[in-house]
This record gives structure tokens, sequence and C-alpha cells, in this order.
């Protein structure tokens, strides 16, 4: 039947090398043709919803487009409303991401400080950094964990997060709870740290100090993990520079980029804090996947010792010069002026900006940036010409925070042609005629 | 209710509708060895097909809810819905946002809340509990 119709002239032949491609390609069409692949909102991978459309030509990857906006909450717009007063709205900062839940809290109170004129006690402002160094702790083994599950290496994932309960109890010992501490209020912090419980912070630390050695040995000297993480996911330093990238993610690139270093804020003078790059391990930095992992292990060192430095030199003294809740609305309804608070999270800089009215309870302006904001662009160069199964990590690997940003579209076809309605019509017609025959 | 309700093992599909992620870190606290549910047979699977629990978190933005329907509709039955967190059993904080179309229960049929914001792992387990005791009752049923 097949020599029959090759004979009829008014149907083409189709040449040799398609046919080949058609069998060792193992895919219906050949192996030129670029596909769309659609991952996502719900997806096992992330836990949080965004979508991915990737375009893969056989294994490789070749463009993505990036859709979000499904955890869009409309929290600016909540807080601008005119409904709540500051500390409502300091409530629902809190509430913009469950893993940075101090690092908004921490920007907006600044922020709000800053434009109604209140001063922090130095006590406070140490507690603040010793709850924020703590919970870049437990979201850097978080990450690790991710990494490790989105790698398949689901032993070192529940190594990982069995690990970082310890740090959530130290959390819910200081604060009250596991996540979301509703610490820092305008004008200081809610709770006082007992003199009963330094010991209790620095055995945890100890804990972690002894820890670590073997957590980074666990990562980086593991042949699975090296394999498939070294040269995966590469940022180049001059497009982490280009698309802006913010905290690990343009650490491990070896931009030495960070917030508590470039402009100190709260206690953080005192601690004279670097940006940590691959370099600080004896590596060439190469921005890939294996690097993120350097960086945010050896981040967790760097909170270790912040922290205890902090213990050992803790002020004595207030807590909040604004003991009285009612006293403090009143003078927030009474301030006037504008003010930015930022923030080293996690995940890189946090900004919150804020224009106060007098007269008003509700701020007039509220803008928040968060990290994944800046993070999300540097995904294009990332994924670009990586395998399919790479999809994962290289995701994970900005330790996206989809509830933080989730305001914006951002559409970049890539090189490739998107297929039209002519062209997919034209595909299937030659799919019929192959299968015809 | 003791162990011996546990006739077979449960299978859980989480689904985040815009939740803040507080909630969904405390449901993979749960998984790991702390709290370790999976010895109880428990555990998360990738797609909703296999799924006899769904747990819910968030307050369901507006993009989110046709799509938290479709995922309601591909799970088998009988399946039992855990809402966790506070916004998404009331809405919470966000309760007066323009995207948000919640609380979950407008939606979609809900059998057991677990309040908190957000929940202790310890209390997610109990609402995965209490959600099992349903599923027996409609397995009877059938």
């Amino acid at each position: 039947m097949k020599e029959k119709r090759a004979q009829d002239p008014n149907d083409p032949v189709l040449p040799a090398v398609e046919e080949r491609e058609l069998v060792y390609g193992g895919l219906e069409a050949g192996l030129g043709e670029v596909f769309e692949v659609p991952i996502g909102p719900i997806h096992p991978a992330l836990k949080e919803p965004i979508r991915l459309t990737f375009k893969v030509r056989g294994e490789r990857i070749v463009g993505v487009q990036v859709r979000t906006g499904f955890a869009h909450r409309g929290i600016e717009f909540m807080g601008m409303r005119q409904g709540r007063n500051l500390i409502q709205i300091l409530y629902l900062s809190e509430r913009i991401c469950g893993i940075c839940s101090i690092s908004h809290p921490i920007a907006f109170t600044q922020a709000v400080e800053r434009a109604a004129g209140i001063e922090v006690p130095p006590r406070a402002q140490y507690i603040r950094v010793i709850i924020s160094e703590l919970e870049r702790i437990h979201s850097h083994l978080l990450w690790a964990g991710v990494a490790a599950h989105e790698l398949g290496f689901d032993t070192l994932l529940h190594l990982t997060w069995r690990v970082r309960e310890k740090v959530l109890d130290i959390l819910e010992e200081l604060t009250g709870n596991r996540i979301n501490y509703a610490i820092p209020i305008f004008g200081g912090v809610r709770r006082d740290i007992t003199p009963d419980q330094y010991p209790k912070v620095r055995e945890a630390l100890r804990y972690y100090r002894g820890l670590l050695n073997e957590l980074l040995d666990a990562f980086l000297r593991d042949p699975t993990v090296e394999a498939r993480t070294r040269g995966v996911g590469i940022l180049e330093p001059k497009e982490a520079e280009e698309l802006c990238a913010v905290g690990p993610t343009a650490r491990a690139s070896g931009l030495r980029k960070d917030v508590r270093q470039d402009r100190p804020y709260l206690a953080y003078p005192d601690f004279e804090v670097k940006a940590i790059t691959p370099e600080d391990y004896g590596l060439t930095p190469m921005g890939d996947v294996y690097d993120k992992i350097v960086v945010r292990l050896l981040e967790v060192g760097q909170s270790i010792e912040i922290i205890e430095k902090a213990l050992d030199n803790m002020p004595d003294g207030e807590i909040t010069s604004f003991p009285k809740i009612p006293a403090l609305l009143a003078h927030l309804k009474k301030a006037e002026g504008e003010g930015l608070g930022w923030h080293e999270a996690p995940r890189g800089e946090v900004i919150h900006y804020v224009r106060l009215v007098s007269g008003e309870e509700s701020p007039l302006v509220w803008k928040v940036k968060a990290p994944t904001y800046s993070n999300l662009m540097s995904w294009y160069p990332m994924f670009e010409d990586q395998e399919v199964a790479d999809i994962p990590i290289i995701a994970a690997c900005i330790d996206p925070c989809i509830c933080c940003m989730d305001r914006v579209y951002l559409v970049r076809d890539g090189k490739e042609e998107i297929l039209t309605k002519e062209e997919l019509l034209r595909l299937s017609w030659e799919k019929t005629r192959r299968m015809a025959r | 209710m003791g162990l011996s309700a546990f006739k077979r093992a449960l299978w859980v599909f989480h689904v985040a509708t815009g939740s803040c992620n507080g909630c969904d870190i405390e449901i993979v606290a749960a998984l790991t060895p702390r709290y370790d549910v999976e010895r109880f047979g428990i555990r998360l699977v990738g797609t909703p097909r296999h799924a006899d629990v769904l747990l819910v978190t968030g307050p369901v933005t507006r993009m989110m809810a046709e799509r938290l329907k479709r995922i309601y509709e591909q799970t088998p039955d009988p399946k039992a819905v855990v809402v966790v967190g506070g916004c998404g059993s009331t809405s919470g904080v966000f309760y007066e946002s323009y995207n948000v179309v919640g609380p979950v229960d407008r939606i979609i049929p809900v059998d057991v809340y677990v309040p908190g914001c957000p929940p202790r792992p310890e209390a997610i387990i109990d609402g995965v509990v209490k959600a099992v005791a349903k599923l027996e009752k409609l397995g009877a049923k059938v």
C-alpha cells in the first residue's frame, strides 16, 4: 500500500531524513520542531500556583513564558483603602509571605518609623536582628530540603527538615508561633528575650554550628547532587547584574550584593555583615545551582555568627518607645511624610514605601517590592538550553516565593516563532498523511 | 478514634489557592521526620486523580476559583476536603480584597476546617484524621 501511495504524483513524499528523525526522536514528529509544555498553575513540583509554558525542541528548552497572578490577593490595595489602621496593616504585611514572615514587617515598620519619625530603642533593634537571622536559618534549610526533593534525593529532604525543626522551636519559644512571629511593632518589638531564653538560643546555635559541616558535606561532596547541579541553570554575573537579581541568586553569580552590607539598617552596622559568594568557600563563582546551594548554606553559618554576636552584646533598656498602643495610634494618625524601609530577606532585598497623611489612619500609598519580583527575570537565561528534567531544580533555585510577588504578567517570546493556527493545521495534515501511508 | 480506623493508606493532594506559604510549609513539615505522617500511610500525591483527601490552603483568588472547582471534580469519590488555615476557613485578613472570592466553602463543599495562621502540624494531622472518619462513613454507604 505504501508503494502504491508513493507513486501518486499528487502526494508529496516526505524526505528520508525526516523518516529517520521520526524513528530516533521517539516523538510523533521530527526533532526540529518546537513543542510547548505547559506546567501549572497547580503542579507537584512547586507548591505555589504559577504557570510556566516551556518551548522545547526534543529534550532542550528553547524558551519559557511565565504567567503569574494566581496568588494575587491585593494586599497593597487593602492597606490603602482607608479601612484599617497601621497596626492592622502590619498584620496584613506579615501575611504577604509565610516564609519571610518577619522580613516584610521589618521593612514595613522601618518605612512607617521613618515617615512618622519614631525612634527604635537599641534593644528592640537587636531583637529584630536576632529573629530575622533565625528566620534566615529556617528559610535556607527549608530551601535546601526542597532543592534536595526536586533532585529526587528525598533522604536529604527529610534530614534537612528534621534539623530545621530546632530553629522553629526556638522561634516559637521567643515569639509564640512557629511561623508568622508578629514581633516588630512600630517603635520596637512586641516581646523581649528573657534571660532564661538566652541559653536555649545558644544551645540551638551550637547544634547548628556542629551540624553545618555535616550539611555542607552532605550537599556539596555528594556526587549525585554535584552531577545534577554543576553547570545547570547558569546565571552569568553580567546577566545577574542586568536583570537586577538580588539575594543569594545574585551572590551565587559572584556579585557582592547584600542590603545588610550596602545599606546597613537596624543594628546591622554593629555586625559588619559581608556578602557571601562561592569565593568564600574557595570556588570560582559559576552562577549555577551548585553555587546557590553553597551560598545559602554558608549564609546559615553567617547567621549563626550574627546571632551569637547579638546575644553577647545585647544592650539593656526598653523594647519599645511606645508601650501604650493608643498613644502609638494617636501619634501615627498625626504623622505626615514618606518613608522607605528595606531588609535583606532570605531571598533578597525587600523594600516597602509608605506615605502617611495627617488625619488618616491608613497610609495614602503603600508599595511593596518583594525579592522574587526581582529574581523572576533571571529564570529566562537560566532555563535557556537546559533539559526538561532540570526544570524543577532550576525553578526552585531562585527560591521563588510566588505569594510575595504576585502582581505582574510577564511574557517574553524566545527566539523561536510561536506556532500559528495555520502552522498547527499544517502539522496536523502532515501527521495524518504520514499515518495514512 | 484510634489507629484501627486507618483501613487503608490515605493519599492527600495539596492545593494552594493563593495562600501565603505559611500553611503550605506546615503541611510539608507534617510529612517530615518530626511529625512523620507517612508512617500511617498518609502521603502527598502529585495529582488529584490519585487523592482521597484534598488539603486546600489560601483564601481562593479569582484566578484559582475555577481551577479549584476543576480539581475537586477530578478527585474520585469518596473524597474529603480539609481547609487548612484561617484565610481558607473565613477569608481571614483578606476578607475585603477585590481579588479574593473565597472562603473555600463558597467554591466547593468542605468537610473539615483547621483554623490557625498557620495551624500547627499537629492540628493539620488532626484535621486529616477527622477527614478519615468521613471517608469511612462514605465507604460504609457504598
